[in-house]
């Protein structure tokens, strides 16, 4: 390649990586690709907490890490109050530079951590807590969790008692806490992940970021279409991309012709029992959760 | 300076002459006064501290664990219900050899609901890797507290430090406590500065997934620092009483030289033990109390140089591991294995039911004129 054509490349995602490769994630996983661009987003000043999850695995066995950057693992259900205890200790030590950052999946999050985790917002202490939502727990071995949409098999909920009940609203959950910063981020959209954790970093107090990371092992799609399906899951109003700052909803990707949801399901095994009665109610929820956002971004948007 | 206080007062008084960086504490009867005394303190600026106010006991050591991972030094408090619900996080401070001191009030498990000292609830956590002291009064709170700090953080050590005082009996009760000068106490402690931390400059991961090939020797490391930390104890205790005149080791022997009987005790009941013998002495009966300060690292030794020389020994528990004996008492058989020595177990005060001198005196009567049992139950209902 030219010296000429290299300039005109343009990219769009800082260009350093702070994680690196070998790390033990499966093929394709979103959580791995969600890591590489959250720390090319905050950089090399960060300490990460990590609980039981599928990153407690991926970054590598003792005496490895992939991540680059201080990693302290910590039990299931204490990301939040463990990244607490680091932030205060950081305050402490005057490194206010340092971020202290939580990552952990949807049933560290969802489920088991959630109490952690509200108690750390409520207080409003110094962190950017992510869940990687992968909708499972995929580190088991695909067992149902509060985030596991409504038809999905999993290993607990098996194809003849397939999940029923509604995933959680974790966002709703969290920007009731009255924090200064929630968002939706996806790994098929890492400008708008990335920028969303540069503007976090320059917030005091607890950001909270729900991503959207597809597990080609627990959502039984081939690896390389990963990103296909995150953007799917975008395109067709099952995960819009928005953020709540200060209370002040803003819609990041608007969604004009909104794709059918069947697009989104029928590419991924763990929804392949599903006759189209299923879909036909999956598509109401969909466009039932997608008019809830569009009234409030309506009443508590910008202007 | 001479102050009058409570055990828990004495508790806060000792994390903030330590100079703790980070509180992260939850309430629970009867720890509840040292969590608000602290939080008083904090805010008013008179100790340059973060105070976590969690929302349980859970997340508050796993606050104190993040933070003295990243270098601060950490305190936490709690009882009872609130140190079980710590137990998956007290097996991960001390794995994570992380020197946190946490001053348990030592009360009854539920239910039925008692607030009233048992020491079950931090036997309970025996098996954790903690070093684990039991105080017989409140300057001894104040006092172990500092060294706690200083045992842990020795790099031989490197464990957290479980600090108990007696429910009601130290916590709500006032003694005359000795808080000494500022300058004094920052010279015998200097500020923690840990040589492995989380650290931006030198990236480390720490608690990874952790095969066969190694774990086994993280548990070797942790039980050859126990080990040493029994000199460092003893070092300690011994640099403490020639700065502030008051010395310690890992037991504290009281009449024991020229005894034919010895009382193994511990916590408050070691008080009330000292106030036994005496009047046991003067009618003739060579009695000693053996205090037993920490359960781990066993201070085996001790217990045979000490307790080894007596014709008959009476252990007297204030807990129970169900189904076979007091859990100092088994502790203390063990230690005297070889030895012909007839050794009683005394069940006392369980549930905070006081233990009396006419009752130890009892136990003593009981040792004169029956065989050794390994329980014998002290004041009970049938």
């Amino acid at each position: 390649m030219s010296s000429d054509s290299t300039k005109k490349i343009k990219l769009t995602l800082p260009e350093e990586e702070v994680m690196s490769p070998g790390h033990l994630a499966c093929q394709g996983c979103g959580a791995a690709l969600a890591m590489r661009y959250a720390l090319k987003g905050l950089g090399k000043k960060t300490i990460v907490s990590i609980p039981a999850c599928c990153w407690a695995v991926i970054d590598g066995p003792f005496p490895y890490s992939a991540a680059g950057i201080p990693v302290q693992q910590c039990a299931f259900e204490t990301a939040a109050a463990t990244a607490s205890g680091i932030s205060h200790a950081l305050s402490q030590l005057n490194m206010n530079d340092v971020v202290s950052l939580a990552w952990a999946g949807d049933g560290g999050t969802f489920d088991i951590g959630i109490q952690a985790l509200s108690g750390a917002a409520e207080r409003n202490d110094n962190i950017i807590y992510v869940v990687y939502d992968n909708e499972a727990y995929m580190n088991t071995g695909i067992q149902r969790s509060s985030a596991t949409p409504h038809g999905a098999w999993t290993t607990t909920t098996p194809v003849k008692h397939y999940k029923k009940g509604r995933k959680k609203d974790i966002m709703q959950i969290m920007v009731a806490h009255h924090i200064p910063y929630c968002a939706t981020a996806s790994v098929a959209y890492p400008e708008d992940f990335i920028r969303k954790l540069k503007k976090a970093k320059q917030i005091k107090g607890t950001k909270f970021f729900h991503l959207l990371a597809p597990c080609p092992t627990g959502w039984k799609h081939p690896p390389d279409i990963t990103i296909k399906i995150a953007r799917l899951a975008t395109e067709t109003l099952v995960f819009p991309i928005y953020e709540v700052e200060n209370g002040v909803y803003k819609l990041n990707r608007n969604v004009k012709n909104p794709k059918p949801v069947v697009e989104y399901l029928k590419l991924q095994g763990r929804f392949r029992h599903l006759g189209d009665e299923e879909i036909d109610y999956i598509q109401g929820v969909v466009n039932e959760k997608w008019n809830h956002l569009m009234k409030l971004i309506e009443a508590f948007g910008e202007n | 300076m001479k102050k009058i206080l409570t055990g828990n007062f004495a508790a806060a008084y000792g994390a903030t002459m330590a100079r703790v960086n980070v509180i992260a504490a939850y309430p629970i009867t009867p720890q509840t006064t040292i969590v608000e005394l602290l939080s008083e303190i904090v805010a008013d600026g008179e100790l340059d501290a973060d105070f976590i106010k969690v929302e349980s006991e859970h997340s508050a050591l796993a606050s104190c664990i993040g933070a003295q991972a990243a270098g601060a030094r950490t305190f936490t408090a709690t009882s009872a219900q609130g140190l079980a619900l710590m137990h998956e996080l007290i097996h991960w401070a001390a794995r994570a050899r992380l020197p946190i001191v946490l001053a348990n009030v030592n009360r009854a498990m539920a239910p039925g609901w008692s607030i009233w000292a048992d020491a079950t609830d931090s036997i309970s956590q025996r098996d954790t890797g903690w070093m684990q002291i039991y105080c017989e009064n409140n300057q001894e709170v104040f006092d172990t507290i500092l060294m706690s700090y200083k045992i842990g953080e020795n790099e031989e050590v490197l464990l957290p430090t479980l600090v108990n005082l007696d429910a009601f009996f130290l916590s709500h009760t006032s003694q005359v406590v000795d808080i000494y000068d500022r300058k004094r106490v920052d010279s015998f402690l200097p500020p923690y500065n840990p040589k492995i931390k989380l650290d931006v400059e030198k990236p480390r991961a720490f608690g990874g997934l952790t095969s066969p090939e190694n774990y086994y020797e993280f548990s070797y490391k942790i039980e050859l620092s126990h080990q040493k930390a029994k000199q460092v104890i003893r070092d300690v205790g011994k640099e403490f009483g020639k700065i502030f005149g008051r010395e310690y080791g890992l037991t504290e022997s009281y009449m024991c030289d020229d005894a034919e009987f010895i009382l193994i005790d511990y916590g408050t009941i070691a008080g009330t033990a000292k106030d036994a013998v005496d009047r046991m002495r003067k009618r003739g009966i060579r009695v000693g109390s053996l205090k037993i300060r920490y359960f781990r690292p066993f201070p085996e030794e001790e217990v045979r140089e000490i307790a080894g020389k007596a014709a008959s020994i009476g252990v007297i528990d204030r807990a129970i591991s169900y189904g076979h004996s007091g859990p100092f008492f088994s502790e203390v058989k063990a230690s005297l294995y070889g030895k012909t020595i007839p050794i009683y177990g005394f069940i006392a005060g369980l549930g905070g039911r006081d233990v009396s001198i006419r009752e130890i005196e009892s136990m003593v009567e009981y040792m004169q004129n029956n065989k050794p049992q390994n329980i014998v139950w002290i004041g009970v209902k049938r």
